[in-house]
């Protein structure tokens, strides 16, 4: 981290800064240089960090009234809907507050694939984001088993079921994950402890994530690189803090709207029917923010073979840094990047309307292609765009555009723009 | 006024009233996470327990569970109740008079919360000094009255809140 | 440059609500009422609930348990309300199994307000015996537990009709319109006149299925309209600060601009 020169004001703060650099820290994050001209889609970070600290802390208060046993679970979060005070409104932002990080979390991810903020040299701001999605979906994964409804047991039995997939140790393993001979309540338990310790992970991860952002500093919509010092940067406090404030409470709003109106829409009815390992519902569904996958991983006939496909589709996501070869970094000066890009966003939400569907007839067959088409994306168009996809020309600085009222027509200094920073 | 002036006043005015505005929302949000923590519906539910005394003969005495809590309900003997009369205050740490502890017209019935005023041990009955109650923790006495005679115990033993619904049953809490 | 990718946005959010609504339209038409639950600011009616209750309490509750509610519940605000001396008496007019007392023996005692709805089975597996093989559901949380919530249980109550010609029906088995594959264990619980409401009205099925329909949606969500209030005052607070905010920003940044 670079060195402030921060001296704090009082005698009590230096003396405490001398010995734990708190002080300077809180300079350095309140002075961050910022691009001026970064867009309401930068703002999903802070609203990130908002999601992360309401999931935790309603999480911890629910984990002071639900009982995690197999017998008593699905009572004990009845109880809290009924007889805890303001139980029903704690666990309803718990469970929507789930659905909107996960929102949040999508809408983070694509500005990213849009603005190219995965490149160098923030790969490994990337890769870091991609463990904390892969470490998001297991705690949301573990999180809605809790309950223990019909979807938390059949839920739970499907995925952990998918572990037998793997050639020799398959079944041991999944032995293992349960503890027992089916989902049971010693899964419930483990599922428990490690819902709770998961998101402090996160916590852990998302500072990495941060300070891997402030060495290089934020990219910005035009993808070109600032050099600091720049007039072209405002210091986070308060112009960043207040943008970000304004777009939580717009984010705050949608949230009020599924907690206060409409809380179960985002689940599924047949998690208010206690567990019943005898009985499978119709149709086993995770929740929404997991159905790509979900669809990914069906559209393969065999077991092993779908489950490789799943985490490949997860493996080609983390290593997009070094797929996408375009030594341009932003979708606004990249035409045909962009189509491609709108393609893939349609392609995702198939995928997810299409993990919702039972996997037979017209569907499976959309699922196929869409996936197929998943795949082709990251290994063949975003590598072949970089050779042969003919970029707009870059403006010299972010004001430029600004002030000249549009893109200069004009090739600007941009082989040297690029070349610079690498 | 100055425009410049003027401008000031507005956009200090405005930054206030977001501070005023946010600080509410955040102390509203607090609120319940805070409450939440205070005892549900259904312990408030059982906030109050009725007990039958029907069978309880006199000289005897029975112990029920409330809030958590024993309760001893005694049946006195006309000898006891004059014994608890006849006790002066200043033989007492806790002066309190045997009436002021029981029902007006059912002094009979003794009903407190067994829990020695010391540190909280549930005291033994038909034990002590002074034909009541005595504590086996640190050595407090209690009389036929349940008030405290000997012993480190500071008050008498707790009245709680009752009442007669009818004869035979007492509403607790 | 914009224009194109708000077309675009607006494009994917178009298919997926289009594709959305179709999944979650899933069942057939069912038959719909103008709930006075429904919407933002929607509230229960105290006498359809309090009938509902009977309706429930003389026809369902032979079969169907509803073991998370209790007897208080009944008088707390936001439900049917009914007063403290009428929860008591309904509460009383059940024997509740307590125990074991000094013997070590279970007994039976009057209800209490505190107590949770007495179970008309023992345990599932002899409610499953008593009913021809079917689990009659207990209906604490029924409402949130079928998709299509209220108009499902309405719908389900008035959706049995003559089976068409040459469908199979075995012994015990009815006829639904509305049910998933057309067949169900539980003949049609409710007629014309079946019960004589205490306040008077009308008992007819569609009225009986109404106020039965209230009272389950209410035992599912006893808090829908604190709910909705204090979801009305959350939004309201928020649109109030975000103006604020959005003001404050504008000035903030106005010195920027002001640079240039």
């Amino acid at each position: 981290m670079s060195e402030h020169e921060y001296t704090p004001k009082s005698k009590a703060g230096k003396w405490f800064n001398d010995r734990l650099p708190l002080l300077s820290l809180g300079a350095h994050l309140t002075d961050y240089p910022t691009p001026k001209n970064l867009n309401y889609w930068w703002t999903f970070g802070g609203i990130l960090t908002f999601c992360l600290i309401t999931q935790i802390v309603t999480g911890i208060v629910l984990a002071m009234h639900y009982v995690a046993h197999a017998d008593l679970a699905f009572e004990s979060v009845e109880k809290i809907m009924r007889d805890v005070n303001y139980g029903w409104l704690i666990r309803y932002i718990h469970s929507n507050g789930a659905s909107m990080f996960f929102l949040a979390v999508y809408i983070h991810i694509f500005r990213s694939l849009f603005f190219g903020s995965f490149k160098s040299p923030r790969e490994l701001i990337w890769i870091i984001g991609m463990l904390i999605y892969i470490l998001m979906m297991a705690a949301a994964f573990m999180g809605y088993v809790l309950p223990w409804g019909q979807m938390s047991f059949w839920g739970a039995t499907v995925i952990t079921n998918l572990f037998s997939a793997i050639p020799l140790v398959g079944e041991s393993v999944v032995t293992w994950l349960w503890g027992g001979y089916s989902v049971d309540n010693p899964t419930l338990t483990r599922f428990f402890s490690l819902h709770y310790l998961i998101p402090f992970l996160i916590l852990g991860l998302v500072v990495l994530h941060i300070w891997a952002l402030h060495i290089p500093g934020n990219n910005n919509p035009v993808g070109i690189d600032i050099k600091k010092p720049s007039k072209d940067t405002v210091p986070f406090h308060p112009y960043i803090t207040i943008k970000d404030i304004f777009a939580l409470l717009m984010f705050m709003i949608i949230f009020a709207g599924f907690v206060f109106f409409s809380p179960n829409v985002l689940g599924h009815a047949d998690n208010y029917i206690p567990a019943n390992p005898l009985i499978t519902p119709a149709h086993i569904v995770p929740e929404w923010y997991l159905l790509p996958f979900y669809a990914i991983l069906r559209s393969v006939p065999d077991k092993l073979g779908g489950v490789i496909l799943m985490f490949g589709a997860l493996f080609v996501l983390i290593i997009l840094p070094w797929l996408d070869t375009s030594k341009v970094r932003s979708a606004i000066f990249r035409p045909m990047y962009r189509q491609f890009f709108w393609i893939f966003v349609v392609d995702v939400l198939a995928l997810g309307y299409l993990g919702a569907m039972p996997a037979e007839g017209v569907y499976l067959f959309l699922a196929r292609i869409a996936t197929t088409y998943y795949f082709l994306h990251f290994i063949v168009i975003l590598p072949a765009l970089g050779f042969f996809e003919k970029t707009d020309p870059l403006p010299a600085s972010i004001s430029e555009p600004v002030l000249t009222g549009g893109f200069s027509a004009v090739p600007t200094r941009t082989d040297k723009i690029i070349n610079e920073k690498k | 006024m100055s425009k410049q002036e003027d401008k000031k006043d507005r956009r200090d005015f405005l930054f206030t009233a977001s501070y005023t505005v946010g600080a509410v929302g955040i102390g509203a949000t607090i609120w319940p996470l805070i409450h939440q923590m205070n005892p549900d519906e259904s312990v408030k539910a059982l906030a109050t327990t009725e007990v039958d005394i029907s069978q309880v003969e006199s000289g005897k005495s029975i112990t029920v569970l409330w809030r958590g809590k024993p309760i001893f309900i005694k049946r006195r003997t006309p000898d006891e109740i004059q014994e608890a009369k006849a006790v002066a205050l200043k033989d007492l740490p806790d002066p309190q008079k045997d009436e002021e502890r029981v029902k007006e017209g059912k002094d009979e019935w003794l009903v407190m919360v067994g829990v020695c005023t010391h540190l909280g041990c549930v005291p033994l009955k038909d034990k002590g000094d002074f034909n009541g109650w005595f504590c086996p923790c640190h050595g407090s006495h209690y009389d036929i009255s349940g008030r405290v005679r000997k012993g480190p115990a500071p008050k008498n033993m707790e009245i709680p809140k009752y009442e007669f619904v009818d004869s035979n049953t007492i509403k607790i809490g | 440059m914009k224009k194109n990718n708000i077309k675009k946005i607006l494009a994917a959010i178009l298919i997926t609500t289009f594709f959305c609504g179709k999944a979650f339209s899933a069942s057939k038409d069912l038959l719909k009422i103008d709930w006075s639950f429904a919407g933002i600011t929607g509230k229960f009616e105290r006498d359809s609930l309090q009938r509902g209750y009977q309706v429930y309490k003389e026809v369902c509750s032979s079969c169907h348990s509803m073991k998370y509610l209790s007897y208080r519940n009944l008088g707390q605000k936001g439900g049917p309300e009914f007063t403290l001396e009428e929860v008591k008496a309904i509460a009383a007019s059940y024997d509740v199994e307590d125990g074991p007392n000094s013997e070590g023996e279970m007994y039976e005692r009057a209800g209490r307000p505190s107590d949770h709805f007495v179970n008309p089975y023992p345990n599932d597996n002899a409610a499953i015996a008593a009913n021809g093989g079917a689990y009659p559901p207990d209906m604490s949380v029924l409402v949130k537990a079928r998709p299509g919530g209220a108009n499902y249980i309405y719908s389900i109550l008035m959706g049995y009709e003559e089976k068409p010609v040459g469908f199979v029906l075995d012994e015990g088995v009815y006829y639904n319109k509305y049910m998933d594959g057309n067949k169900i264990k539980m003949m049609s619980p409710l007629s014309d006149n079946l019960i004589e409401y205490t306040d008077g009205t009308n008992a007819t099925q569609a009225q009986m299925a109404k106020d039965v329909t209230t009272f389950l949606t209410w035992a599912a969500e006893p808090h829908l309209e604190a709910r909705h209030r204090t979801g009305t005052k959350v939004i309201i607070y928020l649109i109030l600060l975000a103006t604020l905010v959005y003001f404050s920003m504008k000035r903030i940044w106005s010195r920027v601009d002001a640079e240039k």
